[in-house]
Parts: C-alpha cells; structure tokens; sequence
C-alpha cells in the first residue's frame, strides 16, 4: 500500500502561512481579541456610540454572521474567490478562506439595536452603547 | 487506500480549512507628484483568461459605480476609482488596522485584446472587467486531412 501525501510543499507553505498569520495576529496584545485578524477593522466613536468598518470586497452576505453579546462582536463568515475550472489564470491576489473575528469593545452594547450595513465591499457596524452602559448626570439638591 | 495512522496525523498538525491571511495595501508608485493630498493603493487583482476574452477582476472596497473610471490610452488600460472621503468626517478613530484610499493600477494591453469591446462590472467592491480578444487571437482547431 502506498500512501501518498498531497503535496508535500503545499503542506509546508500552509504551515509557514500559520505561522506568520500568528506573528501577524494582535491575539498577545491588549487591542482586540481575535481568532484571526482578518477582516483588517477600523473602529471609530460616533457620538455615544462605535461604528466599526471592515474591508470584505465581494461577500456573499449569506455567508457572513454577526453575533453580538454585550462588549463583544463576533463576525464570521467565508470569502470565495470562484472561477470556472476551464480558465487559466494569470495573476492571483485576491485571497479566499473563512474568517472568524472577534471584537472586545471597550463599552457595552445594546444588541438589539446593532445594524450592519454592507455596501460596496464594505461592512459597516454601528454599534450603539446600551443604556444602562451611559453615565447619568446626578442632580444636587 | 489511504493509511489512516498517517491521515491522522496530518489531520493533527494541518488545519483543514486555511485561514485567511491580511493582505497588506500596496501603495502605487507614482511618476510624477500629485495634486491631490491622499493616498493611492493598488486594487488587489486577479487575471484569468477564457477561450475568447481576458478577465481582470479588482478589489475596490468603499468604492461605488460612479466613482470608476476606467479609460484605455495608447494601449495601456487605466482603472481609478475614487474614495468619497465625506463618509470619514466627523468619525473620531479609535483603533484603526488598515489605511483608506483612492485606487489605481494600469495595465499594459497586448494587440491581442479588441480595445473597443471592453466591458466592466461593479459589484460589491469587485471590478470585473472583460477584455475581449480580437478574432485572429482566439484559439481554433486545425483539422488533420
């Protein structure tokens, strides 16, 4: 019986790929935890409230989740990169895979009131800090 | 027939599914100075060619139809598309991973390619453009006799 491996240099292309992907991954620093860091994130402050950006050029939207659950996003989902088998391909940049992110905020948010918007290959978050998250104004009597 | 110990291993050490890697921008490298204050990033691209026509596809994230501009001089097929900045103000950043821009990148066209048939697409921040080859390039069968 003969047992051949697939392809030993694509085995140990895809190791050196993790390997990297871990130095190029924050999960040692304080930023944001994160299974992986794609899809690279720019977060900003809108008020009370956060809105974060992400760059997913062409996304299925059936295939991409959002969970939230009070001061942490999760945004999973597959990108594909497709060509019909009888084309020969020249140039190949654009990378495929599935992702999975998560996102430590630093407030809480209201869930129910998370929108997310995708247009034009780019997702936008609007995350709204929660109620019960903002601080009140204590009257002096 | 496959060993199942050495399978097993393999499976151990090898993610199955492969994560998706950042792509770092790659900023264009200008001729000359330019006029507007912003940054300009090459669109990721992917070439692949069909019996009849060449297809570039360009990731142009934040990008819509009415800001491309794809024009073809002297041979050379130029794609622009433009950022609407405007969206960006009055957002405070607090953390930010990758940098926003306007896109360019040329292409240089072979005598191949029928430069009045060209043919473009926008969707979700993917450009895919069709580049039509002339008759004489497209592949033929030549029968034995």
């Amino acid at each position: 019986m003969i047992t051949t491996f697939a392809d030993p240099f694509d085995a140990l292309l895809s190791l050196q790929r993790e390997l990297e992907s871990r130095f190029a991954s924050d999960w040692l620093e304080g930023t944001t935890t994160s299974r992986g860091p794609f899809p690279p994130i720019n977060v900003f402050q809108q008020g009370d409230d956060i809105l974060a950006l992400m760059e997913l050029p062409g996304i299925d939207k059936n295939e991409l989740q959002i969970q939230a659950k009070a001061n942490t996003v999760r945004i999973s989902g597959k990108k594909s990169v497709d060509y019909s088998n009888d084309v020969s391909v020249h140039r190949r940049e654009r990378v495929s895979g599935d992702f999975d992110r998560t996102l430590s905020l630093p407030i809480q948010v209201d869930p129910d009131r998370i929108k997310a918007e995708y247009r034009d290959g780019l997702l936008a978050l609007f995350l709204p800090r929660a109620e019960s998250d903002k601080p009140r104004s204590i009257k002096l009597k | 027939m496959t060993n199942p110990a050495i399978s097993d291993i393999g499976s151990m050490v090898m993610p199955t599914r492969q994560e998706l890697q950042v792509q770092q921008k790659r900023e264009l490298e200008k001729k000359e100075e330019s006029m507007i204050p912003a940054r300009v990033f090459l669109p990721t691209a992917d070439i692949y060619e069909t019996n009849d026509a060449l297809n570039v596809v360009l990731e142009m994230p934040g990008v819509d139809k009415n800001s491309v501009d794809i024009r073809v001089e002297d041979g050379v097929l130029k794609i622009e598309g433009r950022l609407d900045f405007s969206k960006y103000q009055g957002l405070q950043p607090l953390y930010t991973e990758y940098n926003v821009g306007h896109y360019s990148r040329s292409f240089r066209l072979s005598s191949k390619i029928d430069q009045n048939k060209i043919a473009a697409e926008l969707n979700d921040g993917v450009l895919s453009l069709v580049l039509p080859k002339v008759e004489e390039a497209k592949p033929r069968t030549i029968q034995v006799k």
